[in-house]
Order: structure tokens, then sequence, then C-alpha cells
């Protein structure tokens, strides 16, 4: 516990150290204000924030995630104090949990910097805050899923760009597979549909907070983690 | 065995893929021993000191470390491991207080216990105008000593040490050697090398890996007596070089002699015998009975880097 704890202030401390921490909150508010821009400046503008998270899902999830976990993993085995860390006694798990949690608080920190959207939201008009709430929780539900997406693709490799470039696709890849249902048809359709990360957040955009959603995204999430720690472990066998 | 052995390792195999890294290795080293761990590149050091600070498992064989086994007890072990791998892998964005904080902290030290050993570390390492100073900063020699910082910060029994003093400039060698040897006694040492000179000035014991495979272990002074001593003498004789050649070789156990050089009148004659008894007397009989001048003859020591040589490369024939 203390290991972890230790590992995930390290990592804290280096991003704000490094310009990601601060490259990836510039990227999201600007993009996030363009969205919410869009979604105030209409005919019959409703005051929520459903299509800002609806789009921030889409195009922000596949490309923040993995520009926050790539240098995770990628840079000690590059670096070689993978070495060290593994020799300390640490387990592998602490190792990949103590990073996880880092990556999830810096983007969680920075999701909820758009409460100030919100904020603006309910100075001008009364928005409903329940599904506000819950697209938040689906949010960073689904933000979590995709950071241990990116975790192992770091794990993978020791060049930062082919992890970005691997979580990046596989996420995406994730976040359209449900756009050719309409053409599988059937048993298949049905899988992709289940498998899509996109597809289980529109509940959470409308308000409802589904077990089956909230499960789904954990169930991704421990996945790959566990994909994440097997992927350390591999040098073992190697 | 004789005393306390703080590392066992017996018949240790590593397999990459098909390809034996290492293979069926044992040895101990007692507590408070420096161990030198010889071989040129590829011999399989690296490999040995991973299997042996549990990045690794071994393929075959088992290792103990301060009596932990490092597959089954491996977190146990670890916490009695202080390492340094190749090229000193470090966290280049933080300073060295933060960085010795860090690596005190995944070792499960209390904060006291790490800011005290912290400044002591600081002090044995001479980094002290360099506390605060971002890793990425330093020369390599301060990366190095910071190195050997974190390795020895929890005060661990065991120091595993791989290649400690490569890519450094001659004064920080020298002073690296020393803070190392410093640290035995207090620590049980394996350090990897493939300088030999090293290996004398620190170790107290040597093995000799090659291929994967011990081919030596001793003290370097006796891994030098074992080739010295009447098996390879050097002579200066005043005489004709042709005949003092043939009287050289028929005296009894000449195995070989060849002439190496000289002026006119004397020579230095280079003579390899068969390992049996002494020479000495008989060759300086052969000399005087022919009337020729004894002028000095002695016994030449071979140093590590031919004893080196010679088990690497003759090794079998």
């Amino acid at each position: 516990m203390t290991t972890t704890l230790a590992i995930m202030k390290k990592e804290l401390v280096v991003y704000f150290k490094s310009p990601m921490a601060y490259i990836v909150a510039g990227v999201f508010l600007a993009l996030t204000g363009v969205f919410f821009i869009d979604s105030v400046d209409t005919m019959f503008a409703v005051a929520e924030i459903r299509g800002l998270l609806l789009r921030s899902v889409f195009f922000l999830l596949p490309l923040i995630p993995p520009l926050l976990t790539m240098r995770l993993l990628a840079e000690e085995q590059k670096l070689g104090t993978l070495e060290l860390l593994l020799t300390a006694p640490v387990r592998d798990y602490e190792v990949v949990f103590g990073k996880f949690i880092a990556s999830f608080i810096i983007l969680s920190g920075t999701v909820l910097l758009t409460l100030f959207y919100v904020l603006i939201l309910s100075i001008y008009s009364n928005p409903d805050l329940g599904p506000i709430f819950s697209g938040y929780v689906g949010f960073l539900l689904c933000g979590g899923a995709t950071l241990s997406i990116g975790l192992l693709a770091s794990s993978l490799s020791g060049n930062q760009l082919v992890a970005a470039a691997v979580g990046f696709g596989v996420i995406l890849l994730f976040n359209v597979i449900d756009q050719i249902t309409t053409i599988v048809g059937g048993a298949v359709a049905k899988v992709l549909e289940a498998v899509s990360l996109t597809g289980h957040f529109d509940s959470f955009a409308r308000g409802v907070i589904d077990t089956g959603d909230v499960v789904y995204y954990l169930v991704v999430m421990a996945f790959f983690l566990f994909l994440t720690i097997r992927s350390l472990e591999s040098r073992r066998w190697r | 065995m004789t005393t306390e052995s703080m590392i066992e390792v017996d018949g240790l195999t590593k397999y990459y893929g098909d390809f034996p890294a290492v293979s069926g290795l044992t040895f101990s080293v007692r507590k408070g021993e420096i161990l030198g761990f010889l071989g040129p590149n590829g011999a399989g050091k690296s490999t040995t000191m991973r299997v042996l600070t549990g990045y690794m498992p071994p393929s075959s064989g088992t290792a103990r470390i301060a009596g932990y086994d490092i597959v089954g007890d491996s977190l146990k072990a670890r916490q009695h491991i202080g390492y340094l791998p190749e090229n000193v892998p470090l966290y280049t964005e933080m300073t060295i207080r933060e960085y010795l904080s860090f690596m005190g902290k995944i070792r499960g030290m209390s904060n006291e216990r790490i800011v005290s050993r912290t400044n002591d570390v600081i002090q044995i390492c001479h980094l002290e105008d360099y506390r605060d100073t971002l890793i990425g900063k330093l020369s390599k020699g301060f990366r190095q000593r910071t190195g050997i910082a974190q390795a020895v910060l929890h005060e661990p029994d065991v120091l595993i040490m791989d290649e400690p003093t490569i890519g450094i400039d001659p004064i920080q060698i020298v002073e690296t050697r020393q803070l190392i040897k410093d640290l035995g006694g207090e620590h049980t040492l394996i350090i990897s090398t493939h300088i030999l000179p090293e290996v004398s000035m620190i170790c107290e014991r040597v093995v000799i890996i090659h291929e994967g495979e011990i081919v030596a272990e001793d003290t370097p002074k006796n891994l030098g007596d074992r080739l010295e001593g009447t098996e390879r003498l050097t002579m200066e004789v005043r005489g004709p070089i042709k005949e003092v050649t043939k009287a050289i070789r028929n005296v009894k156990g000449v195995q070989d002699v060849s002439f190496a050089n000289g002026e006119s009148g004397s020579g230095l004659y280079n003579i390899i015998g068969k390992r049996e008894g002494d020479m000495r007397v008989d060759l300086a009989k052969a000399v005087v009975d022919n009337g020729w001048g004894l002028l000095r003859m002695e016994a030449v020591t071979l140093s590590l880097e031919e004893i080196f040589l010679r088990l690497t490369t003759a090794e079998g024939s």
C-alpha cells in the first residue's frame, strides 16, 4: 500500500515537472470549450452538458489518456529504471496500480476543471444536476478504462510514441466498433455493441447510472490492468 | 561454506530461449566478503546478477540471499539486496534527495530512517553539494555515486554491482573503487567487471566466468600463484645464443625456450617449464658448467590478464 502510494506520488510529481499535465489540461479545456459554445449557441439550447460529454468521450478519450500513460512504463523500460524498481521489494501489481492511479488523478483533475461550464450554466439558467452528475461518473469510468488500455500499450514497448499510437488506435477502435453493427447484424452485432466504449456511455449522459454499464467499465479496467501486470511479469519467461 | 555465507548459488542456470546464458553456476559468498565476477562481455555476468536480484527467475538451480530463496521468498530476499544495474538507470527528472527518498519508500523504510539514511549516504558518496540537483544534470561520475547511494540506502546485507566503474573518468574510477572497498566488511559484495586490475585492487576472491560457466574461482593472488613460479622463467645469460638455447632445452623439465632479445654477448631467454618440480637449480648449473655468465633469473608472475586469457581462450585445448 505504501509502495503504491509512493509510486503514485512520484508519478504525480513528474506529471507536473514535465509539461505533460499542463498540455493535457490545455488541450482538454480548449476542445471542451469549443464543444460547450457549440452546444449553447443553438436555437433551442438546453442547459446541459450532455453534448459536451458525449463529444469528449468520442474525441478526447482516445487522445488524452494515451498521452498521459505513454510515459509511465515505456520510459522505465527505455531508461532501465524498471530493473531497479522491480528488484526493490515491490510487487508488480503495486507498480501498475500506483501508475494507473496517478494518471487517473490527472485525468480526473482535468475533467473536473470543466465544472466551470456547469457553473456558467447555473448562473444563466437552471441546469438539471442529475444527468450532469451521472455524466461525470460515466466519463470518469470510461476515462479509467481508456487509461488502463493506454497503460497496457505503455508496458509493451520501450518507445513512448509506439505506446501512444497503440493506445490511441485501440481506444479509437473500441469507440467506433459499434458503427458497423447495422452491416454485420446478428449475434456479432450484439457483441460489438456490448464491447463498445461509447455505447455504454449514452445512458450515463441521459442521467441513468446503469449497474451493467458501471460493471462493464470496471471489467474493462480490471482486464487491461491485469494484462499490464502480466506484461510486466512476462520478462520472467521471455 | 566455512562461516556464515550471505549468498549461496547452487546450479544456477538461465536459458534465453534455447540459448543457455549461464549454466550450472555454483558459488557462495561469505558475509563481508567482496567477490569479483570476472568475464568478457556476454559471459553471463549481467544475467547472473539479474537472477540474483530477482529481476528474472532462474531456469533451474537455486540461489539464496541472506538465507531467503530468490524465487520462493523473493520479496524477503530483495529486501536484503542493494543493486546497481549496469549503466546506472536513474530518474533524471528527480533531484538526488527526491530520488533517494523515493527509493527508500518503495523499500518500505520509515520516514525518519529515510531522512537520516539519506544524509548518511549523501555524505558517504560525497554528494553534499548536489543533493538538490536534478539527476539529469549530473555528470556520469556523480550519477554513478547516486546509484551507489541508492544501493546502500537501506543498509542491505548484500550489494550487487554490475560494472560499477564503467564509463567514468580515471579519477572518478579511483574514487569509486575506494568507495566500494570501504563498503566491504559491512556489506557482502558481488562486483562484476571485465577490467582485471580492478579485481586485484578491490576483491578478495574472484570467480571467472566464460560462456556462462565458471572457469576459475580463487583469490586474485592464488590465481596468480597457480601459474607462476617455476613454470615460467626469464633468464639473462652471457654466452653464444645457439649453444645456450640448446643447453637450456636439454635441462630436465624445460618444455620450451625462446630467445627474446639482447646485445652481443648476452641474451634474454623465456623458458616455459613442464610444471614438475623446480628447474632453476638445473638451469643455473647448466649455464655455469658451460662457462657462460648467469646474469639474472626470475620467475614470471602471470597478470590476471594473462590468466584470464588462458582460461577463456585456451580452455579445453
